[in-house]
Formats: C-alpha cells, structure tokens, sequence
C-alpha cells in the first residue's frame, strides 16, 4: 500500500469507530487524542481492526506507534506491504 | 410506625417515558391500545429463521450520539430514550437537580445474552480464535448495564442498577423505586423496565423447545391471551420509566402526577422452574391489596400478566377469581394481546397502557379472542372493544415470571 492507502485505511477504521467525528480536517502530526475524543478502549478498537481487516498484530509494546497520523502510516505501512485496502 | 399519610411516605408518578412495538410514547401507546392496534411483526433472525416479534422503532440518536450507541447495547439505548423522555414529561430541570440524589432501577429479564451471542458468532467467523472476542463485551454484559448506560448518558450519579425478576421485572422496577424513596436514599427515581430480548436467538430456541414459542400467519394474531387457539408466546422488546418522586417533593414543583402507588405484593412460589402456581399469584394479590389497605371490590381494572401459553393464561384465571370473583365492577384486561411480551418491560409498560383511563375512564380490551376459551372466562373481561365505566380510582397490574416470581403493583387516582 502506499502511505496515501495507508492513511485512507486508518481513516476507514476511525470513521467505524468514532461514527459522530469528522476527519476531513485531521491533521496529521498531531495527536489523534487531542483532535477527537478516542479513549483507550477506542484504541482497543483500532487494534482489533487492524488484526481483523488486514491480519496484523500490534504487540503493547507497539502502541505508542499509533499517537498521530503520520506515527500510524509510518508504523502500518511496512506491515501492509502486500495488502490491499479493505473494502 | 409509618404514618400512611405522610407525604414524605406518599410515592406518586410525575413522568412517563417509553417504547413499545405500537407507540413511543404514552399519547400513541394509549391512542393504539383503543384502537385495537398490535405492533408484532415477521422478523427473520440467527438460527431460527422467520419469527414473530414485538419490534420498537423509536429514534436511537434522540438522545444519544453514534459512537455511544455503537459501544452500548440495545437495552442501553432503550433505557436512554425511556429516561430522557420521562424527564422530559415529567418537567423536572435536570440540570439543576442534585444528580447524586438520582437512583436508576431498570427492571430486565435477562441481560448479555444478545452481546454474548454475537460475540460467539463474531470469533466463529474467525475459526473461534479468542483475540477477536471484543473488548466491550464485559461492560455490555454486566447486569447493570441498561441502568449505567443512562448514568452515563444523563451524568446521574446516584445510585443504579438491574433488578432481574424474570417477566415480573418491570413491577419490580417500580417497586425498588417506590422503596428507595421512602427510604430517603434518593430524591428522584427513574424506575420500570428494559428489554432487548428479541435481538437475541436464544430466547426464542428456548421457548420452541419448550413447546411454547406462538406462531400465527398473521403476526398480528398471533399474541392471543385467552383465546381458545392460542399457542404460546410472542416476544418482544421495550421500555418504560417513570419519574417516581415523593408526594411532598411533587407538590413543592407543581408536578402533573399520573397516579400514586399505593401497594404492591411481592413473592414467590417455591414450586416449579417454569409453571405458574395459582397459589403464590392468589397470595401475591392479596398481599397488594392489604399493602394498600384495600378490598377486592374496590379495585376497577385489573391488568393481567397472561402471555398466551395455553396453562398459564389459565393459572392466572384462576387466581384471579379466587380473589375477584363476583366483584361486579373489577374489570380485567390484557396489554400482551397487542404488543407481545416485552419481558422485562412487561409490567412497567402494561401499566402505563392502563395509566390514562383515571382521566378519560375507558378500560382497553384484551384484543385476538376470536373464541374465548371457557377456562378463561373471567366475569368482567373486556374483549375486543374498549369499555368505558363511570370512573377508575384503582388500577392493579400483575406480571408473573419464571422461577415462580409473583409481583402485582397498585396504582391510585391522585386525589390530595
């Protein structure tokens, strides 16, 4: 995937989990917990989306990856090398 | 000694909210209710197939955003549409009420099963691998959950939780309210009941198999109490909760007040897992009305819990002759005829259906008695049409669960 697929696939998942949102004006370098309201169990959610979309583990340890738009792309992009975006 | 008459003892019902499968709120419940209007329909559900239904079609996001909804249950959202609207109704600034002197008591049959149930269809689509097994399934499961989800939704911080009472769930609500008011544990209770049931497969598997699941080729007809052809049970969700407040407190605000609680029985009868006895029901309704210092006579409209199973709808018959039999002006009727069994909204929501006739003094029928089956011929059933009498002062319902859970809850024309 490219990061721009990258970046579209995390949107994907974001707008299933914060449905009330609006992400056209997310900025990238910021933390996506400053700009929206996502808890931790949101966060749960992005994970378990990853693994059930496109079969991807984030290991705890990896969590902190996930902090901004750009950490996420950066941090996915190698892992879904191969993938297509999830319809 | 309690002093009956104190107001501070005096429970009354300032506010209605809720939702059955023919209203969302009490001016539609009631209009259809006359009418003779069902709310059952053909739904198509996991493992079963085409199953008949009681479905509500109340706006989810009236009261709640997208995100809530999604990590909440169905029962949640019914219990924050339910709480909103009877705050609403009941005129109560919530904003400047002590949120701490709140206490939620959601009545409810069961809960999780329907969380519990996707959940294991969800991780079968994944070779029942436990690491998709969601998250949210524990504080979505948790008996409390109806009840928290409007604490949480509403920002109430006293006290709340579930009280599981089978089918007589929703009586209970009330009757938790009622208590705790006149405990002075809180000054404003949100009470009735909550179900969710018919998102689940299970329920309905299980009433199958028992023989006791209702089937008609027209969903309408299908919930029959009474009738000599009826078959079982229709299951159905909803919701109801009053606003229940002290009389003193009512009166200090000017509360329009929809009736008082003047009794209720609760007990058990320590017989069967499943089979109503017509001793424990003809005790409980004793228990009310001494509760309420009352005689047989001189309640107008009895409300029965009748689900139309061909042995309980009789049991209850029974009971209720042993304890109104003869009594000329003791009317009886039946709310599950229209919209099914709403579980553990049942009573809360029976009794809201009856609540209008201290004001406009009709009595609703039991509708589907197309032939009325002679071991239910109760004296004064009002079949089909509505009645209107001179007057209604009181108004008992019953609701009766598994477990042999007896419950029946005296309601009174507010007068001062």
């Amino acid at each position: 995937m490219t990061r721009d697929d990258v970046r579209n696939a995390v949107i994907g998942i974001l707008t299933d989990i914060a449905p009330d949102e609006d992400f056209d004006g997310l900025k990238d370098e910021e933390k996506l917990r400053d700009q929206f309201d996502l808890d931790s169990m949101d966060f749960l959610d992005i994970v378990m989306e990853l693994r059930k979309r496109y079969n991807i583990e984030v290991p705890e340890s990896d969590y902190e990856n996930l902090v901004t738009m750009t950490s996420c792309i950066d941090y996915l992009q190698p892992l879904l090398k191969n993938q297509q975006m999830a319809s | 000694m309690v002093d009956q008459k104190n107001p501070d003892w005096r429970i009354v019902i300032t506010g209605v909210g809720l939702t059955s499968p023919n209203g969302n709120n009490l001016v539609e419940f009631r209009e259809n209710l006359l009418q003779g209007k069902s709310g059952i329909e053909k739904i198509n559900i996991r493992y079963m197939g085409d199953v008949l239904a009681g479905v509500c079609n109340f706006d989810e996001f009236k009261y709640q955003k997208k995100k809530e909804r999604r990590r909440g249950t169905r029962a949640g959202s019914v219990g924050i549409y339910c709480a909103h609207e009877a705050i609403a109704d009941s005129g109560i600034d919530l904003e400047s009420t002590d949120k701490s002197r709140i206490g939620i008591y959601c009545g409810v049959t069961e809960h999780g099963n329907v969380e519990t149930e996707n959940e294991v269809f969800n991780i079968s689509q994944y070779d029942y691998d436990v690491k998709y097994w969601s998250h949210h399934h524990n504080p979505r499961t948790v008996a409390n959950n109806p009840a928290g989800e409007i604490s949480l939704n509403l920002k109430i911080t006293g006290p709340h939780y579930s009280i599981g009472a089978a089918c007589a769930a929703g009586n209970l609500g009330v009757i938790q309210g009622c208590q705790m008011l006149r405990l002075k544990e809180v000054d404003m209770a949100l009470a009735g009941g909550i179900s969710e049931s018919i998102h689940t497969f299970g329920i309905f598997a299980s009433f199958k198999s028992q023989g006791a699941l209702a089937w008609h080729e027209d969903p309408e007809k299908a919930s029959r109490p009474f009738d000599l052809g009826r078959n079982g049970i229709v299951c159905s969700e909803g919701g109801c909760l009053y606003t229940l407040e002290r009389l003193s407190d009512a009166q200090k605000r000017g509360a329009k007040i929809y009736g008082e609680i003047v009794g209720y029985g609760v007990n058990s009868d320590a017989v069967d897992f499943v089979l109503p006895q017509p001793k424990g029901q003809t005790d409980c309704l004793k228990m009310a009305l001494e509760k309420a210092g009352l005689e047989a006579e001189d309640i107008d409209i009895v409300n029965t819990h009748a689900t139309s199973t061909p042995q309980g709808d009789i049991q209850e018959c029974v009971a209720i002759r042993n304890v109104f039999g003869g009594k000329k002006n003791v009317w009886v009727n039946n709310t599950k005829s229209y919209i099914g069994h709403a579980m553990g909204a049942a009573g809360a929501l029976e009794l809201a259906g009856n609540l209008p006739a201290f004001d406009d003094k009709i009595v609703h029928p039991t509708i589907n008695i197309d032939e009325l089956d002679p071991e239910c011929a109760l004296d004064n059933l009002v079949v089909n049409q509505p009645k209107p009498v001179d007057q209604v002062n009181y108004i008992l319902n019953n609701s009766f669960g598994m477990l042999g859970i007896n419950s029946a809850l005296i309601v009174k024309r507010f007068e001062i």
